[in-house]
């Protein structure tokens, strides 16, 4: 089912948490709404699925002006944060509980064989008669996720779904989600503040800031042209450098950056530590190593330049190099932005 | 033994033990002494007795309309005091304990004025052929009076425990307001309401003072068994004071013995396993 929001708009009181947001989502879709914690993205979450009511504009679910359907009767599956399991129940009457209260009558047959497949699709069979105590956090989560289905909802929303969890848990969860996602082909909305999270299970990124759409695109598009600043630093590790443009070319150090179509005067540069290299010589920016961080992928340097801007570089594990030493920061990609 | 961080197990044992037993230990068991130095025969028709039996009846019936009225309007109270912000709403929650601090016998005075037949309460219900003061009726009202508070602060903490996004989640769900209170939050609630229950029956079945103002006291219809035990007191008859303040204590026991029971089984999924 296709989902549209028309220039939706929610305040708590005195702040205005969501301002004027328009957004499709296509039928099938697996879309991530990303952004820091006050962006907005848990309300408009919250709004689709109907535990808030937008102060102004409308939710369409495919045709239906939805906005104002109660959320008993919108049909979705919400996956919380914190799973909000009953705690009361086992796994499988957790999962039967939709269809339990549900308007459609079921006989019990039906309802345990439902339940049974659910089990089986979140890989937990057997462990229907355990209660939600019983179990660990990501079992907790598929759980929450069988029960949403159960009631064939037309959207699946999932807020925050892995943000309890550990990191490995996390990943494994993550793909698998992909996989039922790609089974089901339901169309779902997440909610994440966690980048790697959006980039990696996603059709399409949603960048949210202080309540408004920043950037939206897969997730190829708002990795290699981020949209904005904003965009740019929060989607993975930056440095920022203030430079000035003249004759369409930017100087940082003695290393020349194009900068086309800006104007001579003052902007801001954005390199990524990948876009760095470090070299005993050349053109680029004269630096001192602080220290070198070492991890699986490679050597992180922290760098301190000559006029005591502190830069994070990645280099190959290869690299021999080691605190207090002297060398150029070299530069392979840049991103030029307008001086804030 | 294992080896503790925690430090003071044995002082900190040793002093309960010593309080449990000069407090509650000691003065009950003299109580089953003095009724057990009666031969059985003599106990069984001391308890048996039809003006006692009608005591057992009156006051075991009262608590149990006085506890199944608090159960309800104690809940509602909680659930207003937790869910709801309005003017005056911390000024309710202090007058919640009002009964605990009141002397119970002011309680039953100021009860018996309002309720009498012309009373404040008790003229416009007296015009509706109810009569409150000087009935099992009055009993009841005295025994509500004063075991309000256990219900409403039992219910109060877990209510205000409840994760909220569980009835979100159940209305996502599609469940209906009944269909969550029932399955949801009630049964959330139910170790509390039974503890707050038994607190609140134990509690009726022992009140004295608020009661003799309003009841009236008229053997075999509006004398509690406490009052009985106190008017055999008073009649240096200490055996079978302590004959009939055994029963009490036997149905106080019992019943507490079956409410852990219940508590224990709606609690079963916290077990880990």
């Amino acid at each position: 089912m296709k989902i549209r929001l028309d220039n939706v708009m929610k305040t708590f009181e005195t702040f205005r948490a969501v301002h004027g947001v328009s957004l499709e989502i296509e039928s099938g879709e697996l879309v991530a709404l990303l952004g820091p914690s006050g962006s907005g993205k848990t309300t408009i979450l919250r709004m689709v699925a109907g535990l808030e009511y937008a102060d102004a504009g409308h939710i369409y679910f495919g045709a239906e002006d939805a906005t104002d359907i109660p959320v008993r009767d919108r049909s979705v599956g919400f996956v919380f944060q914190h799973y909000a399991l009953f705690p009361h129940m086992t796994v499988a009457e957790n999962i039967a509980f939709g269809m339990k209260v549900s308007k459609v009558r079921r006989d019990k047959a039906a309802i345990d064989t439902r339940v049974t497949e659910l089990l089986r699709l979140v890989q937990l069979d057997g462990l229907g008669q355990r209660f939600p105590g019983q179990i660990s956090g990501g079992q907790r989560q598929r759980v929450a996720l069988a029960r949403a289905l159960a009631v064939d909802p037309k959207v699946l929303l999932l807020d925050e779904p892995f943000g309890a969890l550990d990191a490995n848990v996390r990943r494994d969860l993550r793909r698998w989600l992909r996989e039922i996602h790609q089974e089901l082909g339901i169309t779902t909305l997440f909610v994440t503040h966690d980048q790697e999270e959006a980039l990696d299970l996603a059709d399409r990124v949603v960048i949210l800031d202080k309540g408004r759409i920043v950037q939206q695109g897969t997730p190829e598009e708002v990795c290699r042209n981020p949209a904005s600043a904003f965009v740019m630093n929060f989607l993975g590790d930056t440095n920022r450098f203030s430079a000035a443009v003249s004759g369409g070319v930017a100087r940082l150090g003695d290393a020349k950056i194009p900068a086309p179509g800006f104007a001579d005067g003052p902007v801001e540069i954005f390199l990524r530590p990948s876009d760095l290299g470090w070299s005993h010589a050349g053109e680029g920016i004269a630096a001192t190593v602080a220290r070198v961080i070492d991890r699986p992928a490679g050597r992180r340097i922290l760098a301190l330049t000559a006029t005591g801007e502190a830069v994070e570089l990645d280099v190959a594990p290869e690299t021999v190099v080691s605190a207090q030493q002297k060398g150029v920061i070299t530069i392979e990609r840049a991103r030029v932005y307008a001086a804030a | 033994m294992a080896r503790r961080i925690l430090p003071g197990f044995p002082l900190a044992l040793g002093i309960t033990l010593v309080y449990v037993s000069i407090i509650v230990v000691l003065p009950l068991g003299a109580l089953v002494f003095k009724a057990a130095s009666l031969g059985f025969e003599d106990y069984w028709r001391i308890v048996s007795s039809p003006r006692a039996v009608a005591s057992y009846r009156v006051t075991a019936l009262s608590a149990l309309a006085a506890t199944v009225f608090n159960l309800v309007f104690g809940m509602a109270l909680a659930w207003v005091l937790v869910r709801y912000r309005f003017p005056g709403r911390r000024f309710i929650d202090a007058l919640v304990d009002l009964p605990f601090a009141l002397p119970t016998a002011v309680a039953g005075i100021a009860l018996t004025t309002l309720f009498a037949e012309n009373g404040w309460f008790g003229s416009v219900l007296a015009q509706a052929g109810i009569k409150v003061a000087y009935t099992p009726l009055g009993i009841m009202v005295a025994m509500a009076f004063t075991s309000l508070p256990f219900i409403v602060r039992t219910v109060q903490p877990v209510l205000e425990d409840l994760d909220p996004a569980l009835e979100e989640a159940a209305q996502t769900l599609g469940g209906s307001d009944r269909s969550i209170f029932l399955r949801v939050i009630l049964p959330l609630l139910a170790p509390a309401l039974l503890a707050g229950l038994s607190l609140s029956f134990a509690r009726s079945l022992g009140e004295f003072g608020a009661i003799i103002f309003i009841a009236g006291n008229q053997p075999m219809s509006t004398e509690i068994t406490a009052l009985l035990t106190f008017i055999r007191l008073e009649e240096y008859d200490y055996q079978a004071a302590a004959a009939i303040a055994s029963v009490l204590l036997i149905a106080a026991f019992l019943m507490l013995a079956v409410t852990n029971i219940l508590q224990a089984r709606a609690l079963r999924y916290t077990a880990r396993g």
